[in-house]
């Protein structure tokens, strides 16, 4: 491993101007993607009138208090997740280990909207344990206290227990490709596996934590199912409020800059973490991790860690919804069922191949040209997973009839014929979308894969005569096969969760398991919500087991 | 190599899917739905419609307001002709876009009481929603019930339930105390009436009605559907909740209960006018009207058309007879009295 000087300490490379053509290409497409997001945020310009003195006077201290609140919540619950259990499980031995090891990415294929569902259905003051406790001890209401799921606290806890597999799996990442040796040095040098940890291990892999950390909090602030079930009033919920209630778009999209502009802190201190020095392995050479075996309560506290997050993060919420589809199992699965199930999984597929391709394009676009346009638009293309996605659709669908509407009227005035709408109301918009919403994913996967490649290789690639798409093709592609997959399936899973953008951009007659499952959930149908909320489950659980393969599998083969 | 190959496959599959879907060319005889009444909601009807016409149905559900800005987005290219919300609110809202055309139509004009339709008839109400007071049997006596106003009285402090201010029922049960009212009574009448909350208010009409039938509250207030939904759940836990319940209609000696509809506006861009009325007169001929009695516990708009056996337990009720598009004009009123008052 090696760390190299912050990139403006560094000798400028000789960057060939023949690829200037190039650099535009991924500007522009950076800036496509950022569209939708700069649309929406464009209203600010537009006068919102007494409403921003309304809302600063009653409820924005509110929004800003509980969306800052839940932010640092959630990252103190991932970070301890994610960064304990994937240090447990890549540097000790414990039983069950090997299964931890991809159970613990299990929380990722449940939506946060869904899981808030079920433990309000399990916790409730009206719940089962509840009632039961009120049952067996003969209690009445005011008689004891029991914490309230539906408060912010809850709405941190839910949130934390299936966003930590990010953190997870990014540290877990970072934790098998660390060099061997700087583990092995710590280790002759006497220092005990806590000592290690927070003097070798937990530095060197800051920046695969950071990334974690920041598509969680991005989740976070874009996450309106959970916050609006529990009523915490968020930066989300007031958009909506004053977008709708209010019928005020312009005073919407300033709540929506003033969001922006924690996701733009929240980003930059991600650069800077990063910017202080890049991290690099000097040697390729890896071999197996010699684990800390754990001993008795140490082994069970180890144990008990990990299970508590699986069995809460998964299990118990799974086992509710199953529960739930056994209930409705004959009126509510069909044949139309399959067709959801359909309909879902090639939406998801084709996004997160196409995603994946773009990160690649920019990703590698900002490593070749490192100019301000570019790093700057290729930032705001990653924008989008902050936004909650019907903000999205309606930056997607304003453009698109636009554009529409303008070819129809061109087509009609120059051609005598109509063109009708070309782009609105058709999978492409809504693929569109899911690109603006989650290119963030892919790309933090495949920037940190990229960072952890020395500069020196694509010198010497370059010195070899490849060009760009050479030294990606030859070189890159094979090192970063374990960073493509990686986001290849985080794009999978989260179209498959995804909700207001599908809700909204997909076109007649087209529904997905999301949809079904929120159209029940938000009539109250809980019950009814539970087979559609299963399959998407059921089907996130095998891309998540393939990711967590792929990454066992990364490790070996490099030894 | 491995990757490429795929690479190159998924690009020509998003290329085909795209097209495939940019051409779905126009057919004869259909009608296109935005329909923010959910699917299970809804289709069975218009499948119905298009067993018994032969006009095709397409369908989108959503959220209103979502669909309201594709339609308004897509202007006069839209292949919409009707827009189905769940709020009198939103179909005004469409209105005052500008998105909407008047439906000409002797039985809709024949059938639908006024109140309960535009009064250019760009909208047709089509089904009604009421929420009602719902008390726990045996720990509240109807004899103390009167009006919506009185909740706000000190005996029912900490006694009621009742969901966020977000929710577009609470904003037109406001706006529809507005519009009787006035702007400033209202007001204070909402900081009294927050006082009493049981709770923080979270959670759905149902999670009121559980939390009263759990001894949080004594009172819920919620719209029936929702009671009725968990009447004949196969949750038994719902079931015995809802059991503990009882219907309250409120303001009988004045201006009547209050009700929203959901209701259908037919898009000015439509190019299948004829079929689009047709449909929205066949959605309130009397088995139509029946159908969401039974099926979603909603009350008919039509008169003297029979209620599931649910809905007939709570017997009849005298209903606000203000007109729906009252509640569009005051909801953003309604809503920023709502902060004021506290009501989170």
């Amino acid at each position: 491993m090696e760390v190299t000087a912050p990139t403006h300490l560094r000798p400028n490379r000789s960057r060939s101007t023949r690829f200037s053509g190039w650099a535009v290409c991924a500007v522009i497409t950076a800036l496509l993607i950022s569209l939708p997001v700069v649309v929406v945020l464009a209203h600010v310009f537009y006068p919102s009138g007494e409403v921003w003195k309304h809302l600063a006077e009653t409820v924005l201290a509110d929004y800003v208090a509980n969306s800052l609140l839940l932010m640092l919540g959630v990252a103190v619950g991932t970070a301890i997740g994610g960064i304990g259990c994937a240090w447990l499980i890549s540097m000790t031995d414990f039983p069950g280990r090997r299964v931890f090891e991809w159970a613990l990415l299990l929380p990722m294929a449940m939506p946060a909207y869904i899981i808030a569902y079920t433990y309000t259905g399990l916790l409730d003051f009206a719940g089962p344990v509840q009632t039961a406790l009120r049952e067996l001890m003969d209690w009445k209401w005011g008689d004891y206290w029991f914490p309230d799921v539906r408060s912010l606290g809850g709405a941190v806890i839910m949130m934390s227990l299936v966003l930590f597999p990010y953190v997870y799996l990014m540290t877990r990442a970072a934790f098998l490709n660390q060099s061997i040796c700087v583990l092995d040095v710590s280790r002759t040098l006497g220092n005990g596996p806590w000592r290690t940890f927070f003097s070798v291990g937990l530095p060197l892999a800051r920046p695969a934590i950071v990334a974690g950390l920041s598509l969680a909090l991005m989740e976070t602030l874009a996450d309106y199912g959970t916050v609006q079930y529990f009523g915490v009033a968020t930066f989300t919920t007031g958009i909506f409020r004053t977008w709708y209630g209010l019928d005020n778009a312009a005073a919407a999209s300033q709540l929506a800059a003033l969001l922006m502009m924690f996701v733009f802190v929240l980003l930059v201190l991600e650069a800077y973490s990063r910017r202080q020095a890049r991290f690099h392995h000097t040697s390729q050479r890896h071999q197996d991790i010699q684990r800390y075996v754990l001993k008795g309560w140490k082994s069970l506290g180890a144990f008990l860690f990990c299970f508590l997050a699986v069995v809460l993060g998964f299990l118990l919420p799974a086992g509710q919804l199953g529960y739930w589809s056994v209930l409705v199992a004959e009126t509510q699965i069909d044949g139309s069922f399959l067709a959801l199930l359909g309909n879902s999984l090639k939406l998801a597929g084709l996004t997160s191949v196409l995603a994946v391709i773009l990160a690649l394009f920019l990703g590698y676009s900002r490593r070749l040209h490192q100019t301000k346009p570019l790093l700057a638009s290729v930032r705001l293309a990653g924008m989008g997973y902050a936004v909650p996605g019907t903000v999205i659709a309606i930056g997607v669908i304003i453009p698109f009839a636009w554009f529409d509407n303008t070819l129809d009227g061109w087509a009609r005035e120059m051609l005598g014929t109509s063109t009708g709408l070309l782009l609105s109301g058709t999978i492409f918009a809504l693929v569109f979308a899911y690109l603006v919403r989650f290119l963030a994913v892919s790309l933090q996967a495949v920037n940190a894969g990229l960072d952890r490649i020395k500069p020196s290789i694509d010198e010497a690639g370059r010195s070899l005569g490849y060009g760009p798409l050479g030294v990606v093709r030859r070189l890159h592609i094979p090192l970063l096969s374990g960073s493509l997959l990686t986001a290849v399936l985080l794009v999978f899973v989260d179209v498959l969760k995804e909700l207001p953008a599908t809700l909204i951009l997909r076109p007649f007659d087209y529904n997905t398991l999301a949809v079904r499952a929120y159209e029940m959930a938000s009539d109250e149908r809980l019950a009814e919500a539970g087979p559609a909320s299963l399959a998407i489950v059921a089907a996130g659980i095998v891309p998540v087991v393939l990711l967590s393969r792929s990454i066992a599998r990364t490790r070996r083969e490099k030894t | 190599m491995k990757f490429k190959a795929k690479s190159r496959n998924a690009l020509v599959l998003s290329a085909v899917l795209a097209l495939g879907f940019a051409t779905t060319a126009a057919q004869a005889a259909e009608v296109n739905v935005y329909s923010a009444r959910k699917e299970a909601l809804i289709k069975p009807l218009l499948d119905k419609f298009t067993a018994e016409t032969g006009v095709a149905v397409n369908l989108v559900t959503g959220k209103a307001d979502a669909l309201l800005k594709r339609l308004t987005s897509e202007g006069a290219n839209s292949p919409a002709d009707l827009l189905i919300t769940t709020d009198a609110g939103r179909l005004h809202r469409a209105k005052e876009a500008g998105v909407t055309q008047p439906m000409t139509s002797e039985a809709l004009a024949a059938s639908v009481p006024v109140q309960y339709r535009d009064t250019e008839n760009h909208w047709v109400g089509l089904s009604l929603r009421a929420r009602p007071i719902m008390y726990v049997k045996g720990k509240v006596n109807p004899s103390e019930l009167s009006t919506y106003e009185d909740l706000a009285d000190p005996k029912w402090k900490g006694r009621i339930c009742i969901r966020s201010s977000g929710n577009i029922y609470n904003q037109s049960l406001v706006a529809s105390l507005i519009a009787s009212n006035g702007a400033e009574g209202v007001e204070k009448w909402a900081k009294d009436f927050v006082g009493n909350f049981a709770r923080p208010p979270k959670g759905g009409d149902r999670d009121q009605i559980k939390g009263a039938a759990a001894g949080q509250c004594d009172i819920a207030i919620a719209n029936t559907y929702y009671l009725a939904g968990m009447l004949t759940s196969k949750d038994e836990a719902q079931k015995a909740a809802a059991q503990k319940v009882a219907v309250f209609w409120p303001n009988q000696n004045g201006r009547g209960a209050h009700v929203n509809v959901s209701g259908a506006a037919l898009t000015k861009s439509s190019k299948n006018t004829k079929e689009a009325v047709s449909l929205v007169e066949f959605l309130v001929k009397a088995d139509s009207q029946k159908w969401y009695a039974e099926v979603n516990g909603e009350y008919p708009v039509l008169e003297g058309v029979g209620v599931s056996s649910t809905l007939a337990e709570w017997g009849t009720f005298k209903a606000d007879t203000l007109n729906l598009s009252k509640l569009g004009e005051l909801n953003g009123e309604a809503l920023m009295l709502m902060d004021r008052a506290g009501w989170k």
